[in-house]
């Protein structure tokens, strides 16, 4: 069979994963935090003999659209969105520590403060717990201070302050397969003094909605000029059978 | 099949779930006590189709991979504790409570329940019960003859019975606290019950340690912001139409091939 159905077929192949890129981008477009995926195609040539003609597609994730989602605000005292740059600290279930933009927290029955899916949100001082308190108060760098239950209204108590970090290069950031951000040769961020925090808002996701559609459009397009190549080779090797059939 | 179908779903499947909470929100706007939800959604787990960092030859290696999202999912639909609203409604049984805590009802099979709406009254024997009959515990009897019930801030229930200059006190109105509220199980009826998450119940006179004060002849209001659940509902119905049309792309997509070939 002539080659060309395979170059069509992997152009093919390769639109159908971009636009499971563009479809899962769409997903998450209210997802707390949620930063959006680039997608981008790459030849991948493989010459044999004759003419180098034989060039495969491969789709890649280049990377994350790290821009700012919208914010929105909640009026939660455990809802924190960061300004501008930076990550929070959180801790994976493995020890180490992972980062994220998605400051939707709780407390669990030790006041221990978690992230929605029960990873346990970082201080300075390791996990951050909480005691029982009337108020949370949690400063523009990250300081939680809390009035503790039954006592006076001048009577905070100071308890850690987020570890709000920021990488040196945000090109050596990546997002691992649980959707949380590491630096690609797996040393902890640095902690910055100068990331700030809002708090009782969210970040919203920072996917473009309009945009992802349109990806989606152009991968449908693209598609079907691929099946339209797969059909014409389809075509032509029938033709060359009955040609010899004669 | 197209893994696009399913992340697609996946859309569908939160939105559909966060227009529940925006709905059930919206018909509980006027109801007492009662505390809106919140749903919150993350990304699935990614797929590694080609491992970024992996050689691409023995000196060079592939410099970004391809990592496919499989879609999102809803973690956990959180109650939000803010305090409603205080709605005056003159009748001496009612209560609200301006702060911290809860009322402690205790439930036909003996459980106990734990409720934010105040508005009690009385059944045949003269104790105060919850709208659907449920006792107050500590449990408070009016006796009979009562001309007027009156409730300290404190908790205090005096009344003065028919005959008798001086009012009585027949009881005190306790508010039980936990640790994190939003852990409580929300079964219905204005009714939380205790959970792992929630603490244990811990239970005082109102207005100490940090327990919230009464008021009587008021009722809290339901703490749902119809506009914010109106801008809700907006986001979620065209993010719903969106991953619709994803799914729709798809299956062109997939029509195509089928047609062509």
């Amino acid at each position: 069979m002539d080659r060309m159905i395979f170059l069509a077929m992997s152009a093919a192949r390769q639109t159908m994963n971009g636009q499971a890129q563009a479809a899962n981008n769409l997903a998450n477009a209210n997802t707390t935090g949620f930063k959006a995926d680039f997608d981008a195609y790459r030849a991948m040539p493989l010459f044999g003999a004759g003419h180098p003609t034989r060039v495969f597609a491969l789709a890649e994730r280049p990377g994350v659209d790290f821009s700012t989602g919208t914010i929105e605000m909640t009026g939660n005292d455990l809802d924190v969105a960061l300004n501008g740059e930076g990550f929070i600290a959180v801790q994976a279930p493995d020890g180490s520590e992972v980062y994220t933009r998605a400051g939707e927290f709780r407390i669990d029955a030790n006041g221990q403060l978690l992230t929605m899916d029960g990873l346990p949100v970082l201080g300075n001082g390791g996990p951050i717990a909480l005691p029982p308190s009337q108020a949370v108060v949690i400063g523009t760098d990250g300081t939680i201070s809390t009035r503790p239950i039954g006592q006076e209204a001048n009577t905070l108590a100071q308890i850690d302050r987020l570890r709000l970090v920021r990488p040196l290069d945000l090109a050596q950031v990546v997002k691992g397969a649980d959707g949380l951000f590491r630096q690609k040769d797996g040393t902890p961020m640095p902690i910055d003094a100068a990331v700030t925090v809002t708090q009782g808002a969210l970040e919203r996701s920072n996917v473009n909605p309009v945009g992802e559609m349109i990806t989606m459009i152009e991968n449908a397009r693209q598609y079907e000029m691929a099946v339209k190549a797969m059909d014409t080779a389809q075509t032509l090797d029938a033709e060359g059978a009955r040609v010899l059939r004669l | 099949m197209a893994s696009a179908l399913h992340i697609a779903r996946s859309g569908l499947d939160a939105q559909q779930t966060r227009m529940s909470v925006v709905a059930n929100n919206l018909a509980n706007v006027s109801t007492t006590g009662y505390k809106k939800g919140r749903p919150s959604f993350e990304d699935l787990l990614y797929e590694t189709v080609n491992q970024p960092g992996a050689n691409s030859s023995q000196n060079t290696e592939l410099p970004s991979g391809l990592m496919l999202g499989t879609g999102v999912r809803t973690v956990a639909t959180a109650k939000v504790f803010t305090q409603g609203t205080l709605v005056q409604t003159d009748s001496s049984l009612d209560m609200a409570i301006e702060g911290r805590g809860f009322f402690q009802v205790l439930m036909p099979d003996g459980s106990t329940a734990y409720t934010r709406d105040g508005s009690f009254s009385m059944n045949s024997q003269g104790q105060l019960v919850t709208a659907s009959g449920y006792q107050l515990d500590p449990a408070i009897t009016v006796p009979a003859e009562t001309l007027s019930v009156t409730l300290g801030s404190d908790g205090t229930v005096s009344a003065l019975v028919a005959g008798s200059a001086q009012p009585t006190q027949i009881g005190t109105v306790q508010l039980t606290d936990f640790i994190n509220p939003q852990g409580l199980q929300a079964i219905g009826q204005n009714l939380y019950k205790e959970t792992v998450s929630s603490g244990a119940p811990q239970q005082g006179t109102p207005g100490l340690n940090g327990l919230g004060l009464l008021v009587q002849g008021s009722l809290e209001g339901s703490n749902v912001n119809v506009v914010e659940e109106l801008v809700n509902m907006i986001e979620t119905q065209r993010s719903y139409e969106m991953n619709s049309k994803a799914i729709q792309t798809v299956d062109e997509m997939l029509q195509f091939v089928t047609q062509t070939l």
